[in-house]
């Protein structure tokens, strides 16, 4: 299989890696580079476990080829902690019991992130279209909304 | 099993690369490389090309151009294509809409296309390095097509001449029980002077509901008016079965929901 060179920011972090052409992101993500934060539920697209940030909009690494990726700035859930601080998002998932098995956990945030950054105050129907993409099989959907809410209203008090 | 990606900056080179055997063209992968998770053999290849063309949206003159590799999302957002970001926002979740691209979405068997439903109601043509085809034609032959698609065109639809609704069972975003498109000019006294019904789920691809596009003539949107329209609308269907609905399911409620949307 031929190797083809790929650069991209991870995180904020350049990367520059040889990887074989066809591999997917999440499998360059986890198995190559070692950023776990990204889960393989169903590789079709439809859970939603390994959603990433690519240049700001929401992409299923599952279907994305890494080559494509080339000169891309890719957000993680593993990138979001500053200094042992956990963004408001993770701190609101713990809060309001948001995650039970943890394996849809890291696509919501990144579903919810974007959704935040372009909609800070969010209605509740903004936030299930938000996350109608990604499936939990624990929490029943109603804690994980609570939790971009409750995120979304921290984020405007510190604005505030 | 991981793929062969070959780039290439112009549509030309990756048509020519196109033509090897078991060599598929790469638009936004939702549907390929799904297939290829699932261990799809059939696809030992993966072609794209770079070309800024692809990705364009060129509005002038009420015509539209949208280039095979915009995505759905791209379309959603087009402040000039407020009339269709209904049919746009059809398709997935979020991050589907992001990757989802229109070239791909006219490939896509029942029950998705959901989009190239609307294209089919608003008579697109769909542009290859060979030419134009009006979309009917292009879907009908699609499947033994080996040519890059790069664009579709179409006039922009007159306000409140355009409808679509999709219906599925999961809210906000499940897979189609079926959708509709429709483009309906009226004259002044409000009957139908002309109509395109386009019909997703009801065929392995969309099609149109030719039979109900003639019972609508002349006639004016009230439940009179369409009950023509609604007899006719199954005339030549052959619904898809799958998780989703019966065939049987489908052709029923099939008439359900054109009144519904020849009436809203
Ligand atoms: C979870 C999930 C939910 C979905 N929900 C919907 C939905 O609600 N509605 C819906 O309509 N679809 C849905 N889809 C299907 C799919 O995402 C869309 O139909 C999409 O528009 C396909 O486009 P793509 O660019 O991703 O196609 P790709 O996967 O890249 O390509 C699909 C096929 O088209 C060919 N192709 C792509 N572009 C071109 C081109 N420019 N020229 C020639 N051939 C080309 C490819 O070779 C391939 O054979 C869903 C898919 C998933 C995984
Ligand atoms: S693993 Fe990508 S959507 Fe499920
Ligand atoms: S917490 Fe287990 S799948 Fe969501």
């Amino acid at each position: 299989m031929a190797k083809v060179p790929v650069q991209f920011t991870l995180n904020g972090s350049e990367k520059a890696e040889f990887i074989d052409s066809g591999t997917t992101l999440l499998n360059a993500l986890r198995d190559k580079i070692g950023d776990t934060s990204p889960k393989g539920g169903c590789h079709q697209g439809t859970c939603g476990a390994c959603s990433v940030i690519i240049d700001g909009e929401l992409r299923l690494s599952c279907l994305t080829l890494a080559e494509t990726c080339n000169r891309a700035a890719i957000t993680t859930t593993s990138g979001l902690a500053e200094g042992g601080v956990l963004h408001p998002l993770q701190r609101a998932f713990l809060d309001t019991f948001a995650t039970q098995c943890g394996f849809c956990t890291p696509g919501m945030i990144m579903a919810a992130k974007v959704l935040l950054d372009h909609t800070p105050d969010p209605s509740r129907d903004e936030v299930v279209e938000a996350l109608s993409g990604n499936i939990c099989r624990c929490t029943g959907y109603e804690p994980i909304i609570q939790a971009v809410l409750t995120a979304a209203r921290a984020n405007s008090q510190n604005a505030a | 099993m991981a793929l062969a990606l070959q780039t290439f900056p112009t549509v030309k080179d990756a048509n020519a690369a196109l033509q090897t055997a078991g060599t598929r063209y790469l638009g936004g992968g939702t549907l390929v490389i799904r297939a290829a998770n699932e261990g799809d053999v059939s696809v030992s290849g993966l072609v794209r090309s770079t070309d800024p063309a692809l990705s364009a949206i060129a509005i002038a003159g009420g015509k539209v151009r949208i280039g095979a590799s915009v995505s759905m999302a791209a379309i959603a957002r087009h402040p000039d294509l407020g009339a269709l970001a209904k049919a746009a926002r059809a398709v997935g979740g979020p991050a589907i809409r992001n990757m989802a691209t229109v070239g791909g979405n006219l490939f896509a068997p029942a029950p998705y296309g959901d989009f190239a439903v609307a294209l089919l109601a608003l008579d697109a043509t769909v542009g290859t390095e060979d030419g134009e085809l009006p979309i009917e034609i292009f879907l009908a032959k699609r499947d033994g097509s080996r040519a890059i698609v790069t664009a579709v065109s179409f006039t922009l639809p007159k306000d409140d001449s355009f409808r679509f609704l999709k219906v599925s069972r999961v809210k906000p975003k499940g897979v189609s029980v079926l959708s509709i498109a429709a483009v309906l000019e009226r004259v002044a006294d409000g009957t139908v002077s002309s109509a395109r019904i386009a019909l997703g789920c009801m065929a392995d691809r969309p099609v149109r509901a030719k039979a109900a596009e003639k019972a609508l003539l002349g006639k004016s949107l009230d439940r009179d008016g369409i009950a023509a329209a609604l007899a006719a609308v199954t005339e030549g269907i052959a619904p898809i079965t799958d998780p989703i609905a019966s065939a049987w399911y489908r052709a029923e409620v099939l008439p359900v929901h054109l009144g519904r949307l020849l009436l809203s």
